[in-house]
């Protein structure tokens, strides 16, 4: 027990460095934001000094950062420049569409990545072996804007089957009433079937370009750790006891084969949020990613920072999950 | 009379490469690639049929003919010449930044694991905060910070992958520093920078060197990310992520060459030094063969 607080605590130096961090980075983009603000030319140096003080540029670093702590706390994450927004809300917003596509993804690629690999342990260099190997090569050498173009070429232009590439619902459609923000979940809580077919349809492209940059590290990870196992002792034991090949399997060597597997989903996770935003581009998906990159293109900085508070806070509290749940399936392994 | 085989020497270290390759012909296709990277990376400018920057609107959008191999773009530029020029470009972003990395990345690494300490603790939880953030966003605000430049996305994949290579490095050099070559070079009279640099170093390279062929392509995907995402590279200058942007909003009207020649080239690249990586780790890491 006091190891799980004590592995809690150890993130707190972690979170305060990042904390630091996205302070720090913001501080040293290009350009001014109140002469932004005062762009317009009526305006006098002295306005602009007005602007200025009211964004509390004027202080010190080290007071910038306890306003930017306190306003934190409040969950106020400044505003947007360009749309005058505050961006906590913005990010609120978009942030349904983005968990959804990434959890949506994750849940695919384990899905598929975890049989594929265990098959290809049980059959070393069969065809199962050869396609899992085959998967994992492309896996990491086609880039995930490619495999999404790829994907968009085929199943939107050349066969038709797939919807156009532009965001989460088809415009003239009507979300269905906001409860959990997942389109997926919230349609078939309004019994708006059609709505979510729909919704199932626009998802599926990203969600699959995703899911397949997630595929290459979880099926080499399982199918290199499930061999592990599968020549150690124990399972040379177990079948000289005469053990059934199916309970070997799945009792002795699936679940000791779990460990290093459950450690590399948190390590796939964080890379899936960094991908997010060259899928959210491509598929025209409005989620934090995207909102993140158009602020930056427009010069408007206080929705990066957000966005990296928010993805190293989402990494963060993986990674967490991820050693506790290591704890949970070998209770020798992590935690120290 | 057969010389003894010595890793000094360029014939036998050629024969050992030729005998590693001989093993696996993935591992001799990734290595021919690796060549044609090269040589397309120091003489494209030599080799392309068209000027890769010239228009010829007249002939804007044409399918891959046998005057454009691979078509043409919006403004009539010549797609093959453009992706070919576009590998010095990348190439040199790539191996810029996985070299600087791994020479920076190294050297601290082995400083850390080899004198410990408060230094150790604090550079050790400075590297927790750079892992802490998703790395190609951390590349991304880098390059927003310091300014849209091809140097600088050197500097932001550079920085992405120093983490490996300092934890690599470190973790090495603190299992070998107690052993007995070290510690017989210390009672030796040596002192702290030549152990590290001449007996810890070279015993630690290998695994360095696998580490940086397989970042290689880590950094390729990294760098054509952000100019995907317009970051670094600026048009009209040819790099491979840029091309494919510009390609992509000619997919959903079907002029699929725009975007498909230059997605090979990145794709061929990068399987190119993950196979090497591979082949690498055979021959110079056989502990961790898979």
């Amino acid at each position: 027990m006091s190891r799980i607080v004590w592995r809690i605590l150890s993130t707190v130096p972690t979170l305060a460095g990042v904390l630091i961090a996205t302070f720090l980075i913001t501080r040293v983009l290009p350009g001014d934001p109140a002469v932004f603000f005062a762009s317009n030319p009526a305006m006098s140096p002295e306005d602009i000094e007005r602007v200025r003080a009211a964004l509390g540029l004027d202080k010190s670093l080290i007071d910038q950062f306890w306003i930017y702590l306190g306003a934190l706390r409040h969950g106020d994450l400044g505003l947007s420049i360009s749309t005058g927004q505050p961006v906590a809300t913005e990010m609120l917003t978009r942030l349904p569409a983005s968990a959804e596509l990434t959890v949506f993804a994750f849940l695919l690629a384990i899905a598929v990545s975890i049989p594929l690999g265990v098959a290809a342990a049980l059959k070393p260099d069969s065809w199962v072996d050869q396609l899992c190997r085959i998967i994992a090569t492309m896996g990491v050498s086609v880039p995930t804007f490619v495999t999404g173009l790829l994907l968009i070429y085929l199943f939107y232009y050349i066969l038709g089957v797939a919807p156009e590439p532009t965001g989460r619902l088809d415009p003239f459609m009507f979300k269905p009433p906001t409860v959990t923000g997942f389109l997926l979940i919230d349609g078939p809580l309004a019994g708006d079937w059609a709505t979510t077919w729909a919704a199932f349809k626009q998802i599926l492209l990203p969600g699959l370009t995703m899911a397949i940059f997630a595929l290459a590290p979880l099926a080499r990870m399982t199918r290199a750790s499930m061999l592990n196992v599968l020549s150690s002792e124990f399972i040379r034991t177990a079948r000289a006891n005469g053990l059934s090949r199916r309970k070997i399997v799945m009792t002795y060597a699936f679940r000791n084969a779990m460990l290093p597997v459950v450690t590399s989903l948190g390590m796939t996770f964080s890379y899936m949020l960094g991908a997010n935003v060259l899928v959210e581009k491509v598929f025209a998906w409005p989620g934090i990613g995207a909102y993140a990159m158009n602020s930056l293109i427009s010069l408007d900085y206080a929705p990066l920072q957000a966005f990296m508070l928010i993805m190293a806070g989402i990494f963060l509290a993986v990674n967490l999950v991820t050693d506790l749940l290591a704890g949970l399936v070998d209770p020798r392994a992590g935690l120290n | 009379m057969a010389m003894p085989y010595s890793p000094f020497r360029l014939r036998d270290r050629l024969s050992m490469l030729g005998y590693v390759l001989s093993g696996n012909r993935l591992h001799q296709i990734a290595f021919g690639l690796f060549v044609l990277l090269i040589l397309a990376a120091l003489f494209a400018p030599l080799l392309v049929p068209h000027d890769p920057l010239a228009t010829h609107p007249q002939d804007a959008l044409t399918p891959p003919s046998a005057t454009y191999w691979f078509g043409t773009d919006q403004l009539g530029r010549d797609v093959f010449s453009r992706v070919l020029v576009a590998t010095r470009l990348d190439m040199l972003i790539a191996f810029g930044a996985v070299g600087l990395s791994c020479v920076a990345g190294s050297l601290i690494g082995v400083v850390l694991g080899y004198f410990g300490g408060l230094v150790d603790t604090v550079t050790s939880r400075f590297v927790d905060v750079l892992m802490a953030f998703p790395l190609f966003v951390l590349a991304m605000a880098m390059v927003a910070a310091l300014g849209n430049s091809v140097m600088n996305v050197i500097y932001a994949t550079a920085i992405i992958n120093l983490p490996f290579y300092i934890r690599l490095a470190r973790a090495e050099v603190s299992v070998r520093r107690h052993l007995g070559y070290v510690e017989a070079a210390r009672v030796g009279g040596s002192g702290h920078a030549r152990i590290l640099l001449v007996f810890l170093l070279p015993n630690i390279l290998s695994p360095l060197v696998v580490q940086a062929s397989v970042n290689l392509g880590w950094a390729v995907l990294n760098a054509a990310g952000l100019s995907f995402l317009g970051m670094g590279v600026r048009p009209p200058t040819p790099e491979w992520g840029i091309l494919v942007a510009e390609g992509a909003r000619f997919i959903t009207s079907g002029q699929w060459w725009v975007f498909l020649f230059p997605s090979l080239a990145l794709m061929l690249a990068v399987l190119c030094f993950n196979l090497l990586g591979d082949a690498l780790r055979d021959s110079l890491d056989p502990r961790s063969r898979t």
